[in-house]
């Protein structure tokens, strides 16, 4: 019995650390892959560089962090409101009928296909784009819409969790000072459930941020800098996935490093995350 | 029955069902104002249901049904015209559990005005101060007002409850098992206030702690199966029970 015991604890212990280990190598291969690239370009001069032309050796992604930022950050501004709003309306107010129903059909939307949500952005959004605002339609408009329904999902369902952990005797003991529900909400329900809805921010944001495909089909593409939402733009991950199928020597490297910036990046974001979502928590 | 105090709350022929099953039959009484009464009786007899028909957080619960009255000063609140928020304003509560709000101690009390749309924190100030004081929390707080509130002992929440409940200055305050989750001095130190709040307010606590209506109580009304079965003086239905019932569960023979 005892013997037993041990043997499923290291098993355990060796499948975690397996898991782990992945982790560590696909880190280990990208940076491998990638840091020649820095060598020979120099660091500064790749994540500074505004221009990207692999022909003629000019390697600076400047334009593809600015790009990953401001369509993230649409994301955002489109899809966080919306999300948490969407979650607030099923925990506080929908009546459980309705949220038996709404809630699943929202989290459908996480198992769409990343593509069909991009073909949807290309053959609604940015026509409608082009024609109502201007410009080529290919836009970061277009992206953080398109990113901002992708990243839902995850946003309501996490913020809808948080909500309902929140002790029902919250609620109640703001309804017997005489509050309306939506003051019960605001002043103690969200605060108590900030540190959950902060989470469901962060997985949102990396959602977001990873996303490729859509993006690639709504995004336009272009190596130059946005200066307007209706400029088109290319992201980290879309210059990774538009160029590896042809890519070769300094090129080929130059990506992985972009891999290796975006991985930087999302480490940072994360990690300032869990600082932020640490300190509301106390 | 009230000794020349006026009657604040009245019920009745007042009934509540939970779907088909009728909890409250029937119930007919009055409440003291600026007095504290207890209603003892068996666990499920229908006493936190009685107390919280007072300020209608059974409507909360869906499939609720009432008939008859429930009069506050005369005026029945259960009317179509009642607003609950005002109602619930002037009928304060104090749950079983110390309700701390994941916010600061000042925070927790001025929830109470800021409920009604007092905002600005001059005015929260000054009633926040006042509402701590009653409830004798203030020496203790005054200097860590931002502090969490889940930093204060069991009683001391308890107490903030307590301050919370009269911050938005109430006429009523009902009070459910105040004193459950609490250890026997911070229980001593509720009944105290109870009783020292009750110069002001119109007090009625449920307990199933017949030493605590004993000792902290004016009036005491015995439930038994959703009925009243014996509703007099504390002192005279602990000393001289009318009805053998009640004798049996003041001697510990029942329930
Ligand atoms: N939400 C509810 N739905 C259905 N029945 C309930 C509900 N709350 C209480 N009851 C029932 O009503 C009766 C009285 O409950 P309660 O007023 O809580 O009793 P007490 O406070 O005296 O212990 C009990 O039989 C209980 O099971
Ligand atoms: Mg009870």
């Amino acid at each position: 019995m005892r013997n037993k015991e041990k043997l499923v604890e290291i098993l355990l212990t060796l499948i975690g650390l397996s898991s782990v280990t992945v982790l560590g190598l696909i880190i280990l291969f990208i940076f491998k892959e990638g840091l020649p690239a820095f060598a020979q370009v120099g660091l500064w001069q790749f994540v500074t560089g505004t221009r990207w032309s692999p022909g003629k050796n000019l390697l600076g992604i400047l334009p593809m962090i600015a790009g990953s930022f401001v369509v993230t950050a649409g994301a955002l501004v489109v899809g966080l409101p919306l999300g948490l709003g969407c979650a607030i309306y099923l925990s506080e107010f929908a009546t459980a009928k309705t949220a038996a129903i709404l809630k699943p059909t929202i989290e459908l939307l996480a198992g769409i296909p990343s593509v069909v949500f991009g073909f949807i952005g290309l053959t609604l959004m940015v026509p409608f784009i082009r024609n109502f605002f201007g410009g080529p339609g290919f836009s970061v408009l277009a992206s953080a819409l398109v990113l901002g329904i992708m990243i839902l999902p995850t946003m309501v369902s996490v913020s809808y969790d948080a909500l309902r952990a929140v002790p029902p005797v919250y609620r109640e003991g703001m309804l017997a000072l005489g509050s309306t529900d939506w003051q019960a909400v605001k002043m103690v329900v969200l605060p108590a459930a900030r540190p959950g809805i902060l989470a469901a921010a962060i997985l949102a944001m990396g959602r977001a941020i990873g996303e490729t495909m859509a993006v690639i089909m709504v995004a336009g593409n272009s190596t130059i800098i946005p200066t307007s939402f209706l400029d088109p733009v290319r992201t980290l991950t879309s210059n990774i996935a538009l160029e590896m199928g042809y890519a070769t020597g300094l090129h080929r490297q130059a990506l992985f490093a972009t891999g290796v910036v975006l991985f930087v990046i999302i480490s940072i974001l994360n990690l300032t995350a869990r600082v932020v979502v640490r300190g509301k928590t106390r | 029955m009230f000794a020349g105090k006026a009657a604040k709350i009245e019920l009745r022929e007042f009934e509540l069902y939970y779907g088909d099953f009728r909890v409250l039959k029937k119930v007919s009484a009055a409440f003291a104002a600026n007095a504290v009464t207890a209603i003892i009786g068996p666990s499920g007899c229908g006493k936190s249901t009685l107390l919280r028909s007072i300020n209608r957080m059974n409507d909360l619960i869906e499939g609720v049904r009432v008939t008859g009255e429930i009069r506050l000063d005369g005026k029945n609140i259960y009317d179509p015209d009642v607003d609950l928020i005002w109602l619930r304003a002037r009928i304060g509560m104090v749950f079983q559990r110390p309700v701390a709000f994941p916010l600061s101690i000042f925070d927790n009390v001025a929830a109470a005005p800021r409920v009604r749309g007092i905002l600005s924190h001059k005015e929260l100030v000054p009633i926040v101060e006042t509402s701590l004081k009653a409830v004798g929390l203030w020496p203790e707080v005054k200097d860590r007002l931002g502090q969490a509130a889940s930093s204060l002992s069991l009683g001391d929440q308890q107490k903030l409850s307590i301050a919370r409940a009269i911050a938005t200055q109430p006429d009523v305050v009902l009070f459910d098992e105040p004193c459950s989750a609490l250890d026997p001095i911070a229980t001593h130190t509720i009944e105290d206030l109870m009783q020292s709040l009750s110069e002001h307010y119109t007090i009625i606590i449920v307990t199933h702690n017949m030493q605590q209506a004993a000792r902290a109580s004016d009036f005491t009304m015995f439930m038994l199966d959703g009925n009243i079965v014996e509703y007099s003086p504390t002192r005279e239905l602990f000393t001289n029970p009318k009805d053998t019932r009640t004798e049996n569960y003041i001697t510990g023979k029942l329930g």
